[in-house]
């Protein structure tokens, strides 16, 4: 029997500003760890919405939600940043780098935050990620002076930086050329088949679904195939 | 630790827009040099205008005031005694402005320990006579080395020395406007005579300046021993005891102690010179009011760069929320950017402001009415400082506080999802 890593029960949402339109409509599945799963459908089906609540970052539903067999009803602003910040890594379709700090300090600063591992500890981790991802030699660098492709394996290095328990991506290949959405879903792919690492991204590129383990369907927010 | 890493990340956003960020501190450095200087400057001016007055004064004065008595005969008669005894046109009784027994009053006085000083003093009434003319003026009889000691007698002595009028036989100082009057330079023999007509020459041995000119054109010194050969008195009498405490605010309880002790008049320094407090106390709230009004436009300049700064730094702080920092994380980040600038522009004002006053303070100021001040006064009151200091933490915090919350309040998924 697989571990479920994370589980939703009939979530619903809507929203009610100017007219009250449903935007999630009983959405219930769950995934397990170890599985590559991708969540596709047309601009406006709801994918985005159900993967920021989801990410618990959106607060805002009806339903349960369990993220490692725990409840995220009723916890606190704090009580989830810090779940987030322990147990989900983030890739955005936009890499979302802080342009303030080097690479390696931006792989870094999650790690820094859960401070489960001191800062020589952290540093000698991201290095580590940053190599599994063939960009070291860029550690030092502004993250504004890195192309596209370089910033989005950034990105997935400090996703990876906490050892999450699931990564959520949301189109994180929307942005880049065909060569490096390639690249990333290779990183994803390796990530999966190696390290057992569980994915859980939201993309309207089907290609890239295709070759995911599974994929969850969604139109007017239901799930149509799950 | 956690505040370490968020102060990282506030220096970071802080270095990133070091020129914003130092406009905001210079604002605040500003500010506090201003309040610096102004209080410094105020409270020297203030000093300097007390000093006028207090360091001349006793704090507390024993003489015999000339009014009627209170117990009239009639009161003491057995007869009346029960009754109100209404008593028409009464008289002031002889002159006797002697203090009897002083020399009691004195040991007493010294054996309190509020008293800080003891000056005895003999005020006589005299004419200076300068040729055909006659002058009117006042002569008093004083202990040099005490009266230097307790009011500052030789800052005034403009020229001579104030210690001749102990050490040299029937000499005199004379105020400049006296001097001019009579034409007399020191080492001049001068006429004076008393109100019972006595005549005695006095040699000038020095000329003196109050900064009152009134003052000094009637009013000279003697030593208390000239005075009483002057009067043709014994040498135990004196008219005046002054007194000065420790603590000038004891001064009204030790005058209504003393009277009562001594069955004697005692005048305080508060109820003879009660309006100079009034202007100290105006001129004072005058520059807190102005220091602080340049602290608050200085902390709206902060509060409009933190809030630019938050809508520039919309995605950091999305981002920082996605990754696991919370709302009150993200709070402190702005707060301490705030304290930071207010901080360090603080203490830059508090340096500045220094400098200025020491610049203020060697400005000439010559002014004939204070032959002793040459420059500028100038306060260099640590409290001044202090407050300075606190103030300006106070206010970026509170400018600060505002952006901080609002940054803490951005709801990461719009921003995300707004691309």
């Amino acid at each position: 029997m697989a571990q479920i890593v994370l589980q939703s029960n009939n979530i619903n949402k809507r929203f009610n500003d100017p007219v009250t339109v449903e935007v999630l409509k009983n959405i219930s599945f769950s995934i397990n760890k170890g599985e590559f799963v991708s969540i596709t459908g047309k601009s406006g089906c709801g994918k985005s919405t159900l993967l920021y609540i989801l990410s618990t970052m959106d607060t805002d539903y009806q339903g349960d939600l369990w993220i490692d067999r725990d409840l995220m009803r009723g916890k606190s602003e704090a009580q989830l940043a810090r779940i987030r910040n322990e147990k989900i890594g983030f890739v955005f379709q936009f890499h979302y780098l802080l342009n303030e700090f080097s690479v390696l300090k931006n792989v870094m600063l999650p790690g820094l935050k859960l401070k489960k591992y001191s800062e020589a500890e952290v540093e000698h981790r991201a290095l580590e990620r940053l190599k599994m991802l063939g960009i070291e030699t860029l550690a030092l660098k502004s993250a504004n002076q890195l192309s596209g492709g370089e910033k989005q394996r950034v990105a997935i290095a400090r996703a990876l930086i906490n050892d999450p328990i699931i990564i959520m991506g949301d189109e994180p290949t929307g942005n880049l050329d065909n060569k490096n959405s390639d690249v990333v879903f290779d990183i994803f792919k390796e990530l999966c088949d190696e390290y057992q690492q569980t994915l859980l991204i939201v993309t309207h590129d089907q290609s890239f679904a295709a070759r995911t383990h599974r994929t969850i369907e969604m139109a007017d927010g239901r799930i149509i195939t799950a | 630790m956690n505040l370490i890493l968020l102060a990282d990340i506030a220096k970071s956003l802080l270095l990133a827009r070091w020129r914003q960020s130092l406009v905001a501190a210079i604002g605040v450095t500003f500010s506090i040099t201003m309040f610096i200087a102004l209080l410094g400057f105020m409270n020297g001016l203030n000093d300097l205008l007390d000093g006028l007055i207090l360091n001349r004064t006793a704090h507390v004065r024993l003489y015999n005031d000339v009014k009627p008595n209170q117990n009239q005969p009639v009161n003491l008669a057995a007869n009346f005694k029960d009754g109100h005894n209404f008593i028409q046109s009464v008289q002031s009784n002889g002159a006797k402005i002697e203090i009897y027994n002083n020399a009691a009053i004195i040991n007493t006085l010294k054996a309190d320990t509020r008293v800080l000083g003891i000056a005895p003093k003999i005020t006589a009434p005299v004419l200076y006579n300068a040729a055909t003319i006659d002058i009117n003026g006042t002569v008093s009889g004083i202990d040099v080395i005490e009266e230097n000691t307790l009011f500052f007698f030789s800052d005034y002595v403009t020229m001579g020395n104030a210690l001749d009028l102990k050490n040299v036989n029937n000499s005199i100082i004379l105020g400049l406007g006296v001097a001019e009057k009579l034409m007399a330079n020191i080492g001049d023999v001068i006429q004076v005579t008393t109100s019972k007509g006595d005549r005695l020459p006095l040699k000038v041995v020095g000329i003196f300046q109050s900064g009152l000119k009134d003052l000094d054109k009637v009013q000279s010194y003697a030593s208390i021993a000239t005075t009483q050969k002057m009067l043709g008195v014994s040498n135990s009498y004196i008219t005046e005891i002054q007194i000065k405490l420790k603590d000038l605010k004891m001064a009204p309880a030790a005058a209504k102690e003393y009277a009562h002790l001594f069955q004697i008049d005692a005048e305080d320094i508060q109820t003879a010179n009660s309006q100079f407090e009034t202007g100290s106390f105006v001129r004072t709230l005058i520059s807190y009011v102005v220091g602080i009004t340049l602290l608050i436009v200085a902390g709206f300049g902060i509060y409009n760069i933190l809030n630019m700064m938050i809508y520039e730094k919309m995605d950091t702080i999305a981002i920082l929320k996605a990754t696991g920092f919370s709302g009150s994380d993200v709070r402190k980040i702005f707060l301490g950017i705030a304290l930071t600038i207010g901080f360090l522009g603080g203490l830059l004002g508090l340096i500045t402001g220094f400098v200025l006053s020491l610049i203020i303070d060697q400005i000439p100021f010559n002014t004939a009415a204070l032959p002793t001040i040459k420059t500028y006064p100038i306060n260099y009151n640590p409290v001044f400082y202090i407050i300075g200091i606190v103030f300006s933490i106070i206010t970026t915090y509170l400018a600060g506080f505002f952006p901080a919350r609002k940054a803490s309040a951005i709801d990461p998924v719009i921003i995300i999802r707004g691309k």
